[in-house]
């Protein structure tokens, strides 16, 4: 029993420790392949809350408490919280504000802004998702945040 | 050979007896073999790093590898072998050489070693799962820290720091009470073996410098598990802090592995020079400084930070003044072989090469202390060339000589001269042809932690010829395995005193037996087998010259006041048990919990109570059997 | 060549000094010990295991191996003594450069470098990346900071190094003697691709002209072909990130390029400026710098080389 305790947590590293400097090039299933590779990668999720930072995303959404866009970190989800919808709304925009940045980002990183936004309302595991930032930060880090349905 | 020592004294037999034994020479062998593995294990990533950086633009290793290549190799190595080797040495030694039957607190010292074991197999384990951790062996935040150190990497890093700090601890409390309090009646202080005053100094260091690391570490872990902010600059923490806390520990740390490496040096010299030691008062005062002295150096890492210049200087002034005791150390030794008959066997050619490879080391460490001169230095190849010339030649040299000098001992077989000369020539050469060409690459710009470099910047060569030396090096401890697994077979028998030397753990068979000695000497002097009344010249005399009166069916051992070793009272010893193999599987759970969740520490806690409280449940067979051997033996 | 053995300026003249003198000093030591334990050695006098120990020694006086210990300490004690003050006489010397009156501050980031050129007319401030030119013969002051992790700031021909510590400022001044270009690289270790964050000081003659083509603007394109890189560049994925002054392309997250045809390198030093590297880096900066923040930028052809125009008039 005691073994495949251990093995099990080994085994969840590689999911979670793989460092994907250079994701495969789009083909015609890449939407599920960049989920796929993103989805409780801690890495994705760390490059996700960066660019997060540096595309402003908080302009909008503050760090995930909602403005002018909605919040990202509770239950309420307009055009729900599956990756693939969320990649959606970041690549084509949705009506009432989001803009496309479809041609403005990388696929690769789209889908890290997924991973990283799935995280903020406590969807990632908690062992991958990111921890405090070395910055003011109001708020509880998203590796301490329960699961919002 | 007694049989009732022996069967009072001798590690149960079974699975189960090998995991409850707590005598002091089976715990002392586990921690070397599995330190020479751990050895192993870090030399192989040292070699595939070396590989990579042979050519210019190499492929071999990516960077994400690489990372984690160098920072474990470092930490195995200073962390897993380096110290756990020298604590092993002397957990295995010390009691034999002061002339006990036992090491103080058996069951920690079990304990100490299953925590090192578990804390070694798991960051082995980590790196072959990719995550090994990657941020330097010295982990600096915010590398380290939450926002740049994504995954579990450096929590691994930092946990395993906690392993490895509670068996060091444990280690070198019991060296310190068995040094103290368990010494042969008549082993004054002033007649103490160099080595035990070594180890001594050694122990201390270790408990005032080790819960500085420990309080870092654990700090980390918080920043990175609940969020505290000790290294948040925005919310009133410091990256600084780390560095202070982790240097205070790290400099004496590479003392923990030097001193023990001066004791080898005190101890084999006089033997293979056919005389006492020159200079012993002052070699004890020069091990005591040091150990006090290394505690004022650490900033001597931090120069290259904005810490004001002054109190760097004071810094500068105190790592060229540490120079002295080793000096002093050095000129007595010296004087040793001058006036007396030297046998050059392999463990006098390992005692040779220190005065090559640790002065030069040394000489660069002078180097390195000037704040002006660290300022280019600092963070280049020239360090690393540095930190394994003091260590290569302070400590693993010294302590391969050791090895073959006490492999006699420990197995009752002598390792093979020839092959031992062929790996001597072969470390030393491969040793300095891998590193001095580091200087120049240091002079020449190249900083540390690279996994390429460009070809314009001319590095090329000397990064092929160090690879070649590394190769050698290779080659070299793969004799030496051959040579100790070859030996232990068919080895030519040892005899009690092979090297005809002059220290107490030579009294008795090779290996010895469960009970340490047939009867425990009394002490009158400085090399109890040299000198009268056990020596050649024995004078008759009136004065008991053995301890008589314990008990032999039940563990009984004699303490002893500290200062001049006068017998105090008698005490029982435990027998042995299953508890610290089983509180140590429970901690390691509970450490190894609290990497991902800080509930691990209270549910994790709950069975080391337990078990902690079971541990030392009073028995009423050992009651009784203590209160029968009370007032008669 | 990037060393500490050719000192281009002060600061790492009185540093190279130093080295030569503590050198010296400690080869003198290094060679003393060796031939004392080669004599000691070679003396001849052998035993073996079964040879009786000298106990005499116990109650003789050694009086000569005393002396020798002692004399040994005391030639000890005064080369620490001089090496220690040679030490604090070059800390002096550091400190000593005189007033500088240009100021940079450089900041360190995973894994480039960004230097913003201060002045007291705020009209003249300009910013660069990776390749800082100075004057010759003048102290500059650098002002460093990081901007994630912990960088440090060296260029071995020029001077010393210094950490860059998030949340704390540092602050290093050298001087250039001669016009050249002196090669630093990163030196603490600062993740993934720390081994290829390097940078360049050019020690220019022609200074102020440079400093005033920085100012400048990038210029409009001319071309049609340079006028659809130009939008390819602002409205596509190049903006996010990256500042050209004189287009709305004004983010921070990466080195400004503004003038990137007057740079000798590429990505911090990894790569030449040329066209075919500049294509390479666009396209797949992770098969050069696998790790950087750059992401891979896909394009058809003829974007690709219309980018490539516009970025080509960016001198």
């Amino acid at each position: 029993m005691r073994w495949a305790v251990v093995l099990f947590v080994l085994l969840a590293a590689c999911e979670r420790e793989q460092r994907q400097y250079q994701l495969p090039p789009p083909q015609a299933s890449f939407v599920k392949q960049g989920h796929v590779l993103t989805e409780h990668n801690a890495y994705a999720m760390s490059q996700g809350k960066t660019l997060f930072r540096w595309f402003n995303c908080s302009g909008c959404h503050s760090n995930g408490g909602g403005g002018m866009g909605p919040a990202l970190m509770d239950d309420k989800w307009r055009y729900g919280n599956n990756p693939e919808d969320i990649y959606t709304s970041i690549m084509e925009g949705r009506p009432n504000g989001m803009p496309s940045f479809r041609g403005r980002i990388n696929e690769d990183q789209a889908w890290q802004l997924v991973a990283y936004v799935r995280s903020m309302s406590g969807w990632a595991k908690k062992d991958a998702a990111p921890g405090r930032s070395d910055s003011l930060y109001p708020g509880e880090p998203e590796n301490m945040r329960d699961k919002r349905n | 050979m007694n049989p009732v020592l022996e069967r009072t004294w001798r590690d149960p037999p079974g699975v189960v007896g090998w995991f409850s034994s707590i005598d002091h020479k089976t715990i002392g062998r586990r921690y070397l073999v599995t330190a020479f593995a751990f050895f192993v294990g870090a030399g192989i990533m040292a070699a595939l790093m070396r590989l990579q950086l042979a050519r210019p633009e190499n492929t071999l290793i990516g960077p994400d590898l690489y990372n984690q290549l160098f920072t474990t190799h470092g930490t195995v190595m200073m962390f897993l072998f380096a110290v756990p080797v020298m604590q092993g040495m002397a957990i295995y030694l010390v009691p034999l050489m002061v002339g006990s039957r036992a090491i103080a607190f058996p069951r920690m010292n079990a304990f100490a070693y299953w925590v090192y074991l578990f804390g070694g197999l798991f960051i082995f384990t980590c790196l072959l799962f990719n995550f090994g951790p990657d941020a330097g062996w010295f982990s600096y935040v915010p590398l380290a820290g939450p926002e740049y150190a994504p995954g579990k990497r450096a929590d691994v890093w930092a946990q395993m720091i906690t392993f490895s700090e509670l068996s060091g601890l444990l280690a070198a409390i019991v060296v310190i009470a068995t040094v103290f309090k368990l010494r042969a009646p008549g082993m004054t202080l002033a007649r103490l073996p160099l080595f035990v005053w070594a180890m001594l100094a050694t122990a201390f260091m270790i408990l005032f410098a080790m819960p500085s690391v420990m309080l870092a570490s654990t700090a980390l872990i918080l920043d990175r598990l609940v969020s505290t902010h000790f290294y948040n600059p925005a919310e009133g923490g410091d990256a600084l802090l780390w560095q202070h806390l982790f240097w205070f520990f790290g400099h004496p740390e590479v003392y923990f592995i030097f001193i023990p490496g001066l004791a080898f040096m005190s101890s084999i010299i006089p033997t293979f020079s056919r005389r006492p030691i020159f200079g012993y008062p002052a070699v004890v005062m020069s091990l005591t400084a040091t150990a006090f002295l290394s505690f004022g150096l650490w900033v001597h890492h931090m120069f290259a930070t904005h810490i004001p210049e002054l109190g760097k200087s004071f810094f500068t002034a105190a790592s060229m003044l540490i120079a002295l005791p080793t000096a002093i150390q050095i000129f007595c030794w010296i004087a040793t072989m001058w006036t007396g008959r030297l046998l050059l066997a392999t463990p006098m050619l390992h005692m040779l090469a220190f005065f090559f490879i640790l002065v030069l080391g040394g000489m660069t460490g002078l180097m390195v202390a000037s704040v002006p001169l660290d300022l280019q230095l600092t963070d280049t190849y020239f360090v690393v060339a540095h930190l394994h010339y003091v260590l290569i030649g302070g400590a693993v040299f010294p302590l391969f000589g050791a090895w073959y000098y006490w492999f006699p001992k420990i197995t009752g077989r002598m390792m093979s001269e020839r092959l031992g000369r062929w790996q001597f020539w072969l470390f030393f050469i491969g040793f300095n042809v891998a590193f001095y060409p580091m200087h120049h690459l240091g002079l020449r710009g190249m900083p540390r932690r690279v996994y390429t470099y460009t070809d314009e910047m001319g590095w090329g060569p000397l990064n092929l010829l160090a690879t070649a030396g590394a190769v050698t090096i290779a080659i070299s401890v793969l004799l030496f395995t051959i040579n100790a697994v070859m030996s232990l077979r068919r080895g030519m028998l040892a005899g009690e005193n092979p090297w005809g030397a002059g220290t107490l753990e030579w009294a008795t068979s090779s290996p010895p037996p469960s009970y340490n000695f047939d009867r425990q000497p009394i002490v009158r002097a400085r090399d109890p087998l040299w000198e009268p009344p056990l020596g050649e010249l024995r004078e008759p005399t009136a004065e008991p010259t053995h301890i008589v009166g314990l008990a032999e069916h039940t563990r009984e051992v004699l303490v002893t006041t500290v200062q001049d070793a006068i017998p105090d009272h008698r005490l029982a010893f435990p027998q042995p048990t299953l508890w610290p193999f089983v509180s140590a599987i429970a901690v390691a759970i509970m450490f190894l919990g609290s990497i991902f969740t800080p509930w691990a520490i209270v549910w994790g806690g709950i069975p080391v109570a337990l078990f902690a409280t079971l541990w030392f449940w009073p028995k009423r067979e050992e009651t009784d059997a203590a209160i029968a051997i009370e007032k008669r033996p | 060549m990037q060393s500490i053995l050719q000192s281009a300026g002060p600061q790492a003249a009185h540093i190279e000094s130093l080295w030569w003198l503590t050198l010296a000093i400690c080869t003198v030591v290094f060679l003393a010990i060796l031939v004392a334990v080669a004599w000691a050695v070679m003396r001849k006098r052998r035993g073996d295991a079964a040879t009786p120990p000298d106990i005499s020694f116990i109650t003789k006086k050694e009086r000569g191996a005393e002396l020798a210990v002692v004399a040994g300490l005391g030639v000890s004690l005064l080369g620490l003594i001089v090496l220690t003050v040679a030490s604090f006489v070059t800390d002096r010397a550091l400190a000593s450069l005189g007033a500088p009156d240009l100021q940079i501050d450089v900041t360190g980031h995973q894994w480039w470098w960004d230097a913003r050129y201060d002045d007291q007319d705020k009209s003249k401030i300009f910013t660069v990346a990776n390749e800082i030119h100075i004057p010759v013969g003048k102290p500059v002051l650098l002002r460093l900071r990081a901007d994630d992790v912990i960088h440090s700031f060296w260029v071995p021909n020029l001077s010393g190094k210094k950490d860059m510590i998030p949340g704390r400022d540092a602050t290093l001044t050298l001087q250039a003697d001669k016009p050249g270009i002196y090669r630093g690289q990163c030196a603490e270790f600062c993740g993934a691709q720390h081994a290829k964050m390097a940078f360049l000081v050019i020690a220019d003659d022609k200074y102020e002209e440079w400093a005033a083509a920085q100012r400048k603007p990038a210029p409009q394109p001319s071309s049609d072909q340079q006028k659809r890189g130009r939008d390819l560049f602002v409205d596509g994925r190049c903006a996010m990130c990256h500042a050209i002054q004189g287009t709305t392309a004004n983010a921070r997250h990466a080195p400004d390029l503004t003038h990137l045809m007057s740079r000798q390198t590429l990505a911090a030093g990894a790569v030449p400026n040329s066209i075919g590297h500049l294509a390479g880096w666009i396209l797949d900066p992770s098969s050069i710098k696998p790790g950087s923040n750059m992401p891979p930028n896909p394009m058809e052809p003829d974007d690709l080389h219309a980018l490539l125009a516009y970025l080509g008039t960016l001198k």
